[in-house]
């Protein structure tokens, strides 16, 4: 990170110095300062700003072929019916098939994005992801038990999603139970959260067992990672669970940095390190279930946007939570739009083609990392 | 005499084998404070005990006669600060960063100006300006301790404690960092209460010493009443010599004392 900044902000030799110095102005650090705070702030417009712009070129995109000034048409028509006609099956498929997937991809990438930054906080460990805390082992377990023993929390359409839901958030909520007892130290967390990992999926392999082929098609269906889900009822329902959870994350900003320099200091400046770290998890795990129980585990987004973020901004959260969200749901967009648009009308699952356009990437971004000293 | 932290029967650990037992001790305003003492007296965890990163199981921390025990953290964290004797980043943060941290029990949700200043006078005061936009991580060991007592200073705490600043620092930087400290005891007026292991530099620089052993309080007063050829041999089981060098007790160890055991 370091010489990222100094490619920007090379320091000026010392006349430039004493010049400022004369003139009354800021320090040469002072200034460098000022244009790293630019650059923070600059380099989360851009990523808005891009995110917006590949949403507008993604809905143009799809098996079906519908020209872009027909898709653009067809959005515009439901405000201004007036203005714009478009044939209703245009409309449909842009209004109610390509633009909740398109949302919920952008709302799942960026809660796991965020979810990822603050997990790695909390637990001090850039391993950590949103599923860290066996969210996945949850949700499957509650869907092998809502396909094999036909038990489900909840019925009707959330027979199979409910289920994930509810065991999803159990799971997490044993995990923290557990190293809160023990004192919620990263550790206990972290060897908690692999351990019940552990078992939950013991329990679903058994259940596999046990299943018939129709059973075990059920179980397999779920849990690809994949956006199909999404209708505009779900994306409404994560829309609030997002209203709830993620100010909650972001008034923590300040906490957050201090957790990562270790629990005494944290307790030293004044906060409280178990009782934040059992905050965030618990509010993260809300997150983390309801994107989980709609779309499978993406775990790849929530490792790697926080990174991706640090290296260019650094470690404050103030805006590192919301540039992990957004270069999360980048990542995630983009990557669903490979897949649905690769070999169509065939759609890769959105987890798969994650993975295989965004690894080498990452991997790209770390090797470069590597020699400028991102990584410490 | 004036009360600047009073710390009432500390009782840590277990009764069968505590760390700290029934420790009372009083510290003037103002003053530079070192708690001395062979591995394991609980000199640290003292340190810890009165920020309450460890919980004591017994006693209380009176500063300006107000019980800082009773507080929440973040009110306690305006009267205490604290140095960690090292502190080691998994993830990159630059100096700048870290110092603000610091300013975390005064500052508002989106931090201000204000705050940025402090951290800039703090790093002017230290004379490591230079090094605010530098990765913590790539600092040297005495860069590294310059910035944790920058944290602290921001804090803006009239007591502030320390945990063996000077344990992993070679000899020009162990006297840089005590200058620093001194420094800033007698222009902020705060007080500094400090773990030491190198008696020379605790017999250099204190106000006050107080030699542990075994979690009690073995000796504490100036440096010529604490720093004595007794108190060595009885504390740390060292025959040493203690001679008086521009006014400071200095000691030069000389053999260990072994003790006849019963078998």
């Amino acid at each position: 990170m370091t010489s990222f900044r100094t490619l920007f902000f090379r320091s000026k030799p010392d006349a430039s110095l004493s010049r400022a110095r004369r003139a009354g102005k800021k320090s040469n650090p002072e200034m460098a300062h000022e244009r790293f705070k630019f650059i923070r702030i600059f380099f989360v417009l851009g990523i808005v700003g891009l995110l917006v712009l590949l949403t507008g070129i993604v809905i143009t995109l799809g098996p079906l072929n519908i020209s872009v000034a027909d898709s653009y048409s067809a959005l515009l028509a439901l405000f201004w019916p007036d203005h714009f006609s478009v044939d209703p099956l245009t409309s449909r498929v842009v209004w109610n098939i390509r633009f909740p997937r398109i949302l919920g991809g952008i709302m799942a990438g960026f809660g796991l994005g965020i979810c990822g930054s603050v997990m790695q906080a909390v637990l001090k460990n850039p391993l950590a992801s949103p599923f860290t805390l066996g969210i996945t082992a949850g949700a499957q377990f509650g869907i092998s038990i809502a396909a094999v023993i036909g038990f489900s929390i909840l019925g009707g359409p959330y027979f199979i999603i409910g289920n994930a839901f509810v065991c999803a958030l159990l799971c997490s909520l044993f995990i923290i139970g557990l190293a809160a007892i023990k004192g919620a130290s990263s550790e206990n967390l972290v060897l908690a959260g692999i351990a019940v990992n552990y078992f939950f999926t013991a329990i679903s392999q058994l259940l596999k067992y046990f299943a018939s082929d129709e059973q075990l098609r059920l179980m397999t269906n779920w849990g690809m990672g994949d956006l199909a889900a999404f209708s505009w009822t779900n994306s409404e329902l994560l829309l609030v669970i997002f209203v709830i959870c993620i100010p909650l994350l972001m008034t923590k900003c300040w906490d957050l940095n201090i957790m990562t320099a270790g629990d005494e200091t944290a307790k030293s400046i004044g906060v409280n390190a178990e009782r934040t770290r059992i905050f965030i998890m618990v509010v993260s795990s809300l997150l983390v279930a309801t994107i989980v129980c709609f779309m499978g585990t993406i775990a790849f987004v929530g490792l790697v946007a926080p990174h991706m973020a640090r290296m260019v901004i650094g470690g404050d959260h103030r805006f590192l939570i919301p540039a992990s969200g957004v270069l999360g749901a980048l990542v995630l967009m983009s990557a669903d739009a490979v897949g649905m648009n690769l070999i169509a009308p065939t759609i890769i699952p959105t987890g798969i083609m994650t993975s295989i356009v965004g690894v080498p990437f990452f991997m790209y971004l770390m090797m470069k990392g590597k020699r400028k000293e991102f990584w410490t | 005499m004036m009360i600047k932290l009073q710390a009432k029967s500390i009782v840590f650990g277990y009764t069968s084998n505590p760390i700290l037992d029934d420790v009372n001790f009083e510290i003037a305003p103002s003053k530079l404070v070192t708690i001395v003492g062979p591995n394991g007296s609980g000199k640290s965890t003292l340190i810890k005990c009165i920020d309450r990163i460890a919980a004591p199981q017994g006693g209380s921390i009176l500063i300006d006669r107000k019980d800082v025990t009773k507080m929440s953290r973040m009110d306690m964290a305006r009267y205490l600060s604290y140095v960690p004797q090292s502190s080691v980043r998994i993830f990159p943060t630059n100096v700048f960063d870290t110092i603000l941290m610091g300013r975390r029990p005064h500052i508002g949700w989106l931090g201000s100006d204000k705050d940025e200043k402090k951290v800039w006078d703090v790093l002017r005061l230290l004379d490591i300006e230079r090094l605010a936009m530098s990765n913590f991580s790539e600092l040297s060991g005495g860069q590294q301790q310059k910035v944790l007592i920058a944290r602290a200073l921001v804090q803006e705490a009239e007591v502030m404690l320390l945990d063996e600043p000077t344990s992993n620092l070679d000899i020009w930087h162990q006297l840089d960092v005590m200058n620093i400290i001194r420094d800033v005891v007698k222009k902020k007026e705060i007080t500094a209460i400090m773990a030491l292991h190198d008696l020379n530099l605790a017999s250099y620089y204190s106000d006050r010493i107080i030699m542990m052993k075994k979690g009690k309080i073995m000796a504490a007063g100036d440096p010529h009443s604490v720093i004595t050829e007794e108190n060595i041999a009885s504390v740390y089981r060292v025959e040493a010599a203690v001679r008086s060098l521009s006014d400071r007790p200095m000691i030069m160890p000389l053999r260990q004392i072994r003790e006849a055991r019963a078998y």
